[in-house]
């Protein structure tokens, strides 16, 4: 007990769920997990950017979509080893990703959100202009790949290996954002200004982790290729960044499993929502609204204090009175 | 090698039509502390700006350990040794206190592009920023989260950061900004301890901590230099009294 805490007891009873529920419920479940666990892995890529370096993108699609097609690309041309193919997703997803930050990580706030969605929206119209590959309409993926010896035609065996991979990457995030590395990112994030004073270049370390989360999202996006065994310009919408965005805040971000939460939340809440109705972003809106306003957390954040874990160490405590006195006398002694 | 660790030649930087620094040459000696003070708009945020980096003269230049560092960022400043504190509290406000200073010790190494062991761990690390926090009297504090320390914690917390980084010289915007009578009189005790060991340039309205701490003084009115010299020189300086301390009374309440 005392060796994981509580928290780690809720992640793994969290982890149980994941790997025992979906198979026991059939394979529509099992896929239903599948599409959680992809867009769980890119809405924690936009929590590397949103929860710890402070950035808000709004193009993250734009590199889970050029993950998606170079892999459906890889396996139409007949490289099905998965091996090969989802490190060359990863690779191209990052080299985008070096391009875009490289031009995009010279603006901020607004700026920032505004080009990273202008280059997605570049991505999206440079897709859907490769006639040979369906345009507008996509193309579909003959078949899924196979790791190694293991076929991933069958969908429990898939979404195992989806789950691993997503665990894999959770477990990675987790040692990357404690590591030094992680100390100057979230340093950014509390204050790019001091962050320089004390003599780091903030721009390097952005890109490299601009970079990173766009390998994550990249290896999402190859994922997605394989299950959906479809590919289209639509996997690089803005509407999918807005979604990504929207699970990391429902999830709880800087937190890396709340956005996976998030996307359960979200994949489930449109589920469920749609087979009453078209319109169910009319009740996702206000919810999304209500989250922001009323809650002070995300899903996680709610879980942890259910389960009585205080104080999420990372989080910035705001102390009222100080607060206050902070609005009101901004510079206290200011000279100019 | 020149007696200087810092030297400011004919530096100037306008707003508008706003001459915020006008033809600024300073000359700051090793190993000094030299205080710079100055009626409110005189320009002494604007030329803090242009020592660290942050804002671009028009015109001019600055040396640091011999060097012509006018045109390097912020980042490459800090890093040849020119450690700042501001006046308006910057830290990590998510950070405990000791990382706030550990990351700041991370920044004397080459780079921080090391993406596994996890940083608290990392004892070259921790036991300086222990070491810092003991000498900034925070030794009790070093797992408070920043956001939840008082402002004169956050001062200190400040200057523990600068000196984290190894400085040669630590440019001191206001440390005593808004901090209680109890809280001054550590602050003032703590820069006195720091004095000496490091090149100072010091920004400072309470006069009772220039005068006692500064080798030399320097005043800047409307963005020039008026005066530079000792403590008696500056007191007794006719220009200094009229354009400075004989306003005293009516600056008193800002």
């Amino acid at each position: 007990m005392t060796l994981l805490g509580r928290r780690g007891i809720l992640l793994l009873l969290l982890l149980a769920a994941a790997i025992v529920l979906p198979p026991y419920f059939g394979t529509y479940y099992t896929r239903f997990a599948t599409q959680i666990a992809i867009y769980g892995m890119a809405a924690l890529s936009i929590d590397l950017l949103l929860g710890y370096t402070g950035l808000i993108t709004f193009g993250q699609a734009a590199l889970f979509g050029v993950g998606a097609y170079a892999a459906g690309m890889l396996t139409v041309y007949g490289v099905t080893e998965a091996f090969v193919v989802w490190p060359c997703a990863v690779a191209v997803s990052m080299l985008v990703a070096l391009g875009i930050g490289a031009l995009s990580l010279r603006t901020r706030g607004f700026q920032f959100i505004m080009v990273t969605l202008a280059f997605a929206q570049m991505t999206y119209y440079f897709a859907q202009s490769l006639r040979n590959w369906g345009g507008d309409d996509g193309f579909t993926v003959p078949q899924r790949d196979h790791l190694g010896p293991l076929s991933l035609a069958d969908h429990t065996t898939f979404y195992y290996v989806v789950l691993v991979l997503l665990v894999l990457v959770a477990a990675l995030a987790h040692r990357i954002v404690r590591s030094q590395f992680g100390m100057v990112i979230r340093g950014i994030r509390d204050n790019e200004r001091r962050v320089a004073a004390i003599g780091f270049p903030p721009y390097p370390y952005k890109l490299v982790v601009f970079v990173i989360a766009g390998g994550i999202a990249g290896l999402a996006g190859a994922l997605m290729a394989n299950h959906a065994k479809f590919v289209s310009p639509a996997t690089m919408s803005w509407q999918l960044s807005g979604e990504l965005l929207a699970m990391v805040i429902l999830g709880s971000a800087n937190s890396l499993i709340g956005p996976i939460l998030g996307a359960a939340f979200f994949l489930a809440f449109r589920d469920v929502l749609s087979d009453f109705t078209e319109h169910w972003m009319l009740f996702f809106g206000p919810l999304l609204v209500a989250r922001v306003l009323l809650v002070k957390d995300g899903i996680w954040g709610m879980l942890l204090r259910a389960a009585g874990v205080a104080d999420r160490p990372d989080e910035p405590k705001v102390d009222y009175p100080e607060a206050v006195e902070r609005i009101a006398d901004p510079e206290p002694g200011a000279s100019r | 090698m020149s007696e200087f660790l810092l030297e400011i030649d004919h530096l100037s930087k306008a707003f508008g039509a706003l001459r915020a620094t006008d033809d600024v040459t300073l000359a700051i000696r090793k190993g000094e502390t030299h205080a710079l003070i100055g009626p409110n708009g005189a320009g002494k945020t604007t030329l803090v700006g242009q020592l660290t980096g942050e804002l671009k003269p028009d015109a001019g230049r600055i040396s640091f350990d011999g060097r012509d560092i006018t045109a390097l960022s912020t980042a490459r400043r800090a890093r040849l040794g020119l450690a700042r504190s501001f006046q308006i509290t910057s830290i990590f406000d998510s950070f405990t206190a000791q990382g706030n200073v550990a990351l700041a010790v991370q920044a004397t190494e080459p780079h921080s592009f090391r993406f596994w062991q996890p940083a608290e761990r990392i004892a070259k690390l921790r036991q300086p920023a222990r070491r810092l926090l003991d000498d900034v009297g925070l030794a009790r504090l070093g797992d408070r989260v920043a956001s939840r320390m008082s402002h004169g914690q956050h001062r200190q917390l400040e200057l523990g950061m600068a000196l984290a980084t190894r400085p040669l010289m630590l440019l001191l915007d206001e440390p005593m900004a808004g901090l209680g009578i109890e809280e001054s009189r550590a602050m003032s005790a703590l820069l006195a301890s720091v004095k000496g060991r490091y090149t100072i340039l010091l920004i400072e309205h309470d006069m009772d901590v220039v005068f006692s701490l500064a080798d030399r003084i320097s005043v800047l009115v409307g963005g020039r230099i008026i005066a530079s010299g000792s403590a008696d020189e500056i007191r007794n300086h006719p220009g200094v009294r009229v354009a400075y301390l004989g306003e005293e009374d009516d600056e008193a309440q800002c």
